[in-house]
């Protein structure tokens, strides 16, 4: 199983990064974009478990390490195939 | 005073607070390494230093908070002794919940390294009591992720409580955006947590401490905790 993490900031958490590739994405004439984040993709493997178990391991994992839930929000897929 | 400085993976300021602490103030001071397993009581001061324990990977601090020493300084400090968590240091302090709110990202994205001035905004801590109150001290900086965060209704408490301990400021003291480096909600530089006993600050004092260099603003945060401990004074 696999599962698959992203992690971006709140809203209202100045993104710095999300700014300057906005900028360097403007300056190369895609005036379309009105913005960007830059957040954090983690792949975990997981063996051995149900994907029920895994749904409250997984959020556990996010909650304890992979996210400052201060500044940052996280969502997450199971993917049983992979 | 027994004094310990933590080691992680990837700490670097931890020879500049021992030397300090040891030679400097005369102290016994030892290494604490991270892999923890001893009984951390027989110490008054514990020092998280300055660097990038574990590389700063994922988010600085994030992977330093679950070293098996954390659970140790965590009782520690529960139990009333003072931590005084440096740059690096206070954003293990942080991650783990000893203290309030998070580190950022400089709003900048640079790295900044320079001496900035920060005024004492309690001098009553065990961390300050030989500043004077509203005194500027200069003290360098050497971070990325810098920025304190933390959201209103939470630092509406902290500033209630004078648990905001240090500002960026002007030469004069004047807190402006002007003179905050890396976008730091209200210039906050410096915390304690509630209980008074455990303190995070970002600029280094330890590397204006040593009477071979001219800036001795350092010595004063070394020298409170010092005298607190020596006078069983606490917040």
């Amino acid at each position: 199983m696999l599962a698959k993490i992203h992690v971006t900031f709140k809203k209202g958490v100045l993104d710095p990064q999300g700014k300057a590739v906005h900028h360097a994405l403007s300056d190369l004439g895609y005036k379309e974009v009105a913005g960007v984040q830059v957040g954090k993709y983690m792949e975990v493997q997981l063996n051995g478990i149900s994907e029920e178990e895994a749904q409250t391991r997984v959020k556990e994992m996010c909650e304890k390490l992979f996210a400052n839930t201060v500044i940052e929000s996280y969502r997450f897929t199971l993917d049983s195939a992979e | 005073m027994n004094c310990g400085v933590v080691v992680f993976p990837g700490s670097n300021c931890d020879h500049d607070c021992l030397h300090v602490l040891k030679h400097v103030f005369k102290l016994r001071t030892e290494w604490i390494w991270h892999k923890g397993g001893q009984d951390l009581s027989r110490f008054d001061l514990i020092v998280l230093p300055g660097g990038f324990s574990y590389g700063d990977y994922l988010r600085a601090g994030a992977i330093a908070q679950f070293s098996t020493v954390m659970k140790e300084v965590i009782s520690f400090a529960e139990s009333g002794g003072k931590v005084l968590g440096i740059c690096n240091g206070f954003q293990i302090l942080v991650e783990s919940g000893l203290l309030p709110g998070a580190l950022t990202q400089n709003h900048s994205r640079k790295f900044i390294c320079k001496t900035v001035s920060v005024r004492v905004e309690n001098a009553q801590t065990p961390f300050t009591q030989k500043c004077a109150e509203r005194s500027v001290l200069n003290i360098p900086i050497a971070h990325h992720q810098g920025g304190y965060f933390i959201d209103p209704e939470e630092l509406h408490r902290l500033e209630e409580n004078g648990q905001v301990v240090l500002r960026y400021c002007g030469p004069a003291g004047e807190v402006t955006d002007e003179f905050n480096p890396n976008g730091s909600v209200g210039n906050i530089a410096g915390i304690i947590n509630a209980g008074g006993n455990v303190m995070g600050m970002m600029p280094h004092p330890e590397r204006c401490a040593d009477p071979a260099w001219p800036n001795l603003d350092g010595q004063l945060i070394f020298k409170s905790i010092l005298h607190s401990c020596q006078n069983g004074v606490s917040v």
